[in-house]
């Protein structure tokens, strides 16, 4: 066998994150990349979540903390703007609500079985303490 | 691509794109992804990763899955340090040979590690890496326990914490030994720049880590977090606990550059007491018993006595 040096060197237990060569990673958003199926985007851990966050966009003033916050980048803000929840990769830890500044919250965790609509129909009115 | 990512405020951070993925095994509201996130998008250049065993490696590397969008390797429990510093060796090594396909490229070499990886197993692998001066960073991610065992203490466990291997009981408080001061062992060894940095404080953190990134020469960083898990506290509460602990100056964050010039990057407006921070945690719940109260006192009196160490310095310029 020839000695092609580290060029022809492949690792056995190596998964690539992408099909394909890739570029400019740090520069291209998340809906833009040829993920593989080893790349762990393409998993879910939504069944992990006993309670989940509902986005009221109304009051959100895009301040970004639950993005910064979110351990699991399952907060999708473009262009400045929080957009919504990626609910494929949100184990439901509850950090977003508890960092958001609005009054009152833009984010508020309710039960799984909740519905969106339903909820976002009677959100909670300003309240005085804060 | 080798200049500074410009970083004005919260929502130009947000433009960035994550190089970190969901869908990891960490616990719902671990704050290890949340450093991590932090580390990866201060910067726009390529990023050459290694992460030491440990929460972080195991849980972001399960087969067949990688959340991870850059070449990043796991290779032992104390030696991510030096097959990082050995990349960047062999990196530096082809480029003055000319033979690196994009010369031009400026990769960022980062070695992660847990506390125990960082403080007891790898140590000495650190130490050396240090000593060197390769041109990387390295970042402790600092929950203070084996958290990935089962909790087992570190030498980073502080002081009255029960951990599974030195339980709060009948005869005893918990841990019983201080925590060691990484952050002086480092600086110890006169590094361009060290730093101790937390979650919460975000823009101190992504300005930390863009100086360690752009310093020629080894960089520490350590980094608090939170662990929901062993130290017994809701997910929800990740970041109040953050908040608490740089608050309460039990992690004051600080940075040392050439081991010598030190500087208090945050001073809490209002200091909140130790005591505080010791309640919102079930590992110290102990501690508010009766026979154990004489802990707390201390413990107070020590971080009191470590401010006041941090400020001499910085007055000093030592």
């Amino acid at each position: 066998m020839a000695n092609t040096g580290w060029d022809g060197f492949e690792i056995g237990a190596m998964l690539r994150s992408f099909d394909g060569a890739v570029d400019d990673i740090a520069g291209t958003a998340q809906e833009d990349r040829k993920y593989s199926p080893n790349n762990s985007f393409t998993a879910s851990v939504a069944d992990w979540r006993l309670e989940k966050p509902i986005f009221n966009k109304d009051f959100c003033i895009d301040c970004q903390f639950c993005w910064i916050y979110c351990p699991d980048i399952s907060i999708i803000s473009r262009d400045k703007k929080m957009l919504g929840i990626d609910m494929d990769h949100c184990k439901g830890c509850g950090i977003c609500a508890e960092v958001c500044p609005t009054n009152p919250k833009s984010l508020i965790m309710y039960p799984e079985f909740a519905d969106e609509e339903t909820e976002i129909a009677q959100w909670p009115s300003k309240s005085e303490e804060k | 691509m080798s200049e500074m990512k410009k970083i004005k405020n919260l929502k130009e951070f947000s433009t960035s794109a994550d190089r970190f993925e969901g869908a990891n095994l960490l616990c719902p509201g671990c704050a290890h992804s949340i450093i991590v996130r932090e580390v990866l998008n201060a910067t726009n250049d390529d990023l050459i990763l290694g992460a030491s065993t440990g929460c972080l490696e195991v849980c972001t590397a399960v087969y067949p899955y990688t959340s991870w969008d850059a070449s990043w390797i796991h290779i032992g429990f104390e030696n991510s340090s030096t097959a990082v510093a050995g990349a960047e060796a062999m990196y530096k090594a082809l480029k003055t040979k000319g033979r690196l396909k994009q010369p031009d490229r400026n990769p960022k070499f980062v070695a992660f590690g847990g506390d125990g990886a960082s403080y007891d197993i790898g140590f000495q692998w650190i130490s050396g890496c240090m000593e060197r001066n390769h041109n990387m960073m390295y970042v402790v991610l600092d929950n203070e326990v084996y958290a990935n065992t089962g909790g087992q203490r570190s030498s980073s466990t502080p002081i009255g914490s029960s951990a599974t291997t030195s339980p709060a009981g009948s005869v005893s408080y918990g841990e019983k030994q201080n925590k060691k001061d990484m952050m002086g062992i480092m600086a110890a060894h006169h590094i361009p720049y060290a730093a101790q940095v937390a979650p919460n404080k975000w823009k101190d953190m992504v300005k930390k880590i863009q100086t360690g990134m752009n310093t020629e020469g080894a960089t520490f960083i350590n980094a608090v977090s939170p662990c929901t898990t062993e130290w017994k506290f809701d997910p929800k509460d990740t970041m109040k606990l953050a908040d608490l602990s740089t608050d309460s100056l039990v992690f004051p964050l600080y940075e040392i550059i050439n081991g010598r010039e030190l500087n208090i990057t945050y001073r809490p407006k209002n200091v909140v007491p130790v005591e505080e921070y010791l309640a919102a945690q079930g590992r110290f719940k102990h501690l508010f018993k009766d026979e154990y109260k004489y802990l707390i006192k201390e413990w107070q009196e020590r971080v009191d006595a470590n401010w006041a160490y941090l400020n001499r310095r910085e007055e000093a310029r030592v």
